[in-house]
C-alpha cells in the first residue's frame, strides 16, 4: 500500500524516489478532477487549511488555495501584512494562535530557510512548505517533475539544465534534489556569480555557457532573474545577462534536437527568456501551472487524509 | 489479520454463467441497449463489466461503452481509516446525459463503496437512471442500498469474508469464502 512515511512536506529532501512516485501518480487523477464538469470533490471536507504566506506570493498561493478548494477544505488566507506581525507578535505566537482556531494544515511561506522546520517542531498541525527562502520549494519541483515526465514517460535518464540564479532560487533546489532521486541528470548553468559554491557535491554539472547546456540536455528549467537583486552587483546589467544567458530562438536551434523550456513564472520576456521561445510549441510553462494545482491537491490528499499506518 | 479460506464458492465456469445471466438481465429490464452505458468500479468490477459488455455484444452485436470509476475521493471513511487508499483511475469516455448507467462491483457489503460510487458519478453528469450490479450480495448492509442485478446471494457471518477472483487481477476466475482471523 502507497503510504507517505512523512508528516510534513518541508522539502523534497525527506521524500523517497517511491513516495514522490507515489505523489506523481496521484497528482496524474487529481488532474483528471480539474477536466470534469464539477471539479471539486469531498475528499477534505471538514479539514481547515491555513495559508499562511509571510512572503509575497501571488501565483503558489493560488494554486494552493484552488487545490484545498477542489478537495473541499475549508482555507484560510493569512499575509504578513495587515497582521499582528507588523505589531511585532513573533511568528511563533502568530502560528500558535491561528493553530489555537483548530486548525489541521499549515501551508508556509516565508523568507527564512527552515521556518516551516521550526514551526514542524512546535505546532502540531501538519506543515507543507510553499517555499522558504533559497532553500526549498517542494511543490514546485514536484510540479516540475510532473510536467516532465507528462513530456518523456520517465525522468530517469532525462538531462535536465537549470539556467540562471542558482544562488538565490529554492526552486533549482527542489528540482536538484527531486531530479537526482529520480534518476535523472543536472546541469546547472549561470553566471559565475550566481552559482552557490560547493554545488556540485550535489552530484550536478555545471557550465557557464548556455550553448553547452543547451547541446547537452534535453530540457531546460529557465530559472527568474530576481531583478530586485539586480542592486547587489553580481551581474552587470539585465541587457548583459541577457546577451549571454537569454534564452532565445536563435540559441535553441542550435541544439540536435528541439528542447522541453520550463519556467516557474513569473517570466521576464526579454531578460531571461524571449517572448518567441516562451510561447513556442515547445514550452511547457502553463501546462506546470495546471500540473501545479494537481501536485498541490495530491500532496493535501497524501498528507492530510487518513492516518498512517503504525509502524510497529 | 490471518485469512483462511473456508470454501471455493463458485468455479470458473459457474462465474461465466453468472456474468452471462446477469447481461441478459440487463438487456430485458432496459428493453435492448439502447442509451446504455456500463461503469465498473476499481479494481475488480472494471473485469468484470468489460466481460459484462463483451457478453452483450455476443447477444446483442451491439458495443455497450464502459467506464472505469475510482470512488476511493468520494469515501466516508477516508479521515477515520488507518490506510491511505491510493487513488486509482476514473475514465469515462462517454457523456452521462440521460444513460442508463449500469453500476459495476464485485461484492456488495455495507453499501459504503455505492454512496460513494453514486456521488462520484453525479459529478461526473447527470445520468436518465442508476442500477446496480454486483456478482456477489454477502449482506451486512448498512445504507439503503438495493442492487439490481445479482449474481449470488451468499449471507455471510462478520468474521467471513467474500473474495472474487478475476482472471485479469488474480490468475484464476472463482469466489471464495474466506474467515478472517483477527
Amino acid at each position: 500500500m502507497s503510504l507517505l512515511s512523512q508528516k510534513h512536506m518541508l522539502g523534497l529532501a525527506d521524500y523517497s524516489a517511491e513516495e514522490i512516485q507515489t505523489i506523481l501518480d496521484t497528482s496524474l487523477q487529481m488532474r483528471d478532477i480539474l477536466n470534469r464538469p464539477v471539479k471539486k470533490v469531498p475528499t477534505l471536507r471538514g479539514v481547515t487549511v491555513v495559508n499562511l504566506f509571510l512572503e509575497n506570493s501571488t501565483r503558489t498561493r493560488t494554486s494552493f488555495e484552488l487545490a484545498e478548494k477542489r478537495l473541499s477544505a475549508d482555507t484560510l488566507n493569512f499575509s504578513a501584512s495587515g497582521s499582528a506581525l507588523s505589531k511585532g507578535e513573533t511568528m511563533l505566537d502568530t502560528a500558535l494562535n491561528i493553530e489555537a482556531m483548530k486548525v489541521d494544515v499549515v501551508v508556509m511561506r516565508h523568507k527564512s530557510p527552515g521556518s516551516p522546520h521550526f514551526l514542524a517542531r512546535h505546532l502540531e498541525s501538519i506543515i507543507i512548505n510553499a517555499g522558504d527562502g533559497r532553500h526549498e520549494h517542494p511543490t514546485q519541483g514536484l510540479l516540475d517533475m510532473m510536467t516532465l515526465r507528462d513530456k518523456y514517460g520517465s525522468l530517469k535518464g532525462l538531462r535536465v539544465a537549470l539556467v540562471g540564479d542558482i544562488l538565490h532560487s529554492r526552486v533549482a533546489m527542489s528540482n536538484i534534489i527531486g531530479l537526482k532521486k529520480m534518476g535523472a541528470d543536472i546541469i546547472v548553468c549561470g553566471p559565475a556569480t550566481l552559482i552557490p559554491r560547493g554545488i556540485e557535491r550535489m552530484g550536478v554539472e555545471i557550465t557557464n555557457s548556455l550553448d553547452d547546456a543547451i547541446q547537452r540536455a534535453d530540457a531546460l528549467n529557465i530559472l527568474r532573474i530576481q531583478l530586485e537583486r539586480q542592486t547587489a552587483g553580481l551581474f552587470p546589467s539585465l541587457r548583459e545577462y541577457h546577451k549571454y544567458f537569454g534564452v532565445t530562438r536563435a540559441r535553441l536551434e542550435k541544439a540536435k534536437a528541439p528542447l522541453t523550456i520550463l519556467h516557474p513564472g513569473p517570466m521576464n520576456r526579454g531578460v531571461e527568456i524571449t517572448s518567441d521561445v516562451a510561447d513556442s510549441e515547445h514550452s511547457v510553462i502553463l501546462q506546470q501551472v495546471t500540473n501545479g494545482v494537481a501536485v498541490r491537491m495530491a500532496v493535501l490528499y497524501l498528507l492530510a487524509g487518513g492516518r498512517a499506518e503504525p509502524s510497529a | 489479520m490471518n485469512t483462511k479460506i473456508k470454501a471455493k464458492l463458485v468455479d470458473a465456469a459457474g462465474l461465466t454463467r453468472t456474468i452471462t445471466r446477469i447481461a441478459h438481465e440487463i438487456i430485458e429490464r432496459n428493453r435492448g441497449t439502447e442509451r446504455l452505458g456500463l461503469v465498473g468500479m476499481q479494481t475488480r468490477g472494471v473485469y468484470i463489466a468489460k466481460r459484462v459488455a463483451a457478453k452483450i455484444r455476443e447477444i446483442e452485436n451491439i458495443e455497450v461503452p464502459v467506464g472505469i470509476l475510482d470512488a476511493t475521493l468520494y469515501r466516508d471513511d477516508y479521515r477515520t481509516s488507518l490506510r491511505q487508499p491510493s487513488v486509482q483511475q476514473t475514465d469515462i469516455p462517454f457523456d452521462l446525459y440521460d444513460m442508463n448507467v449500469v453500476l459495476v462491483d464485485d461484492v456488495l457489503y455495507t453499501g459504503r463503496t455505492v454512496r460513494a460510487a453514486l456521488e462520484a458519478i453525479m459529478d461526473n453528469g447527470r445520468p436518465k437512471r442508476v442500477q446496480l450490479a454486483v456478482l456477489v450480495d454477502r449482506g451486512h448492509r448498512e445504507l439503503p442500498v438495493k442492487p439490481d442485478f445479482i449474481g449470488k446471494n451468499i449471507p455471510t457471518s462478520m468474521n467471513e469474508e467474500v473474495q472474487v477472483h478475476i482472471s485479469e487481477v488474480d490468475q484464476e476466475d472463482a469466489i471464495y469464502l474466506v474467515e478472517v482471523e483477527k
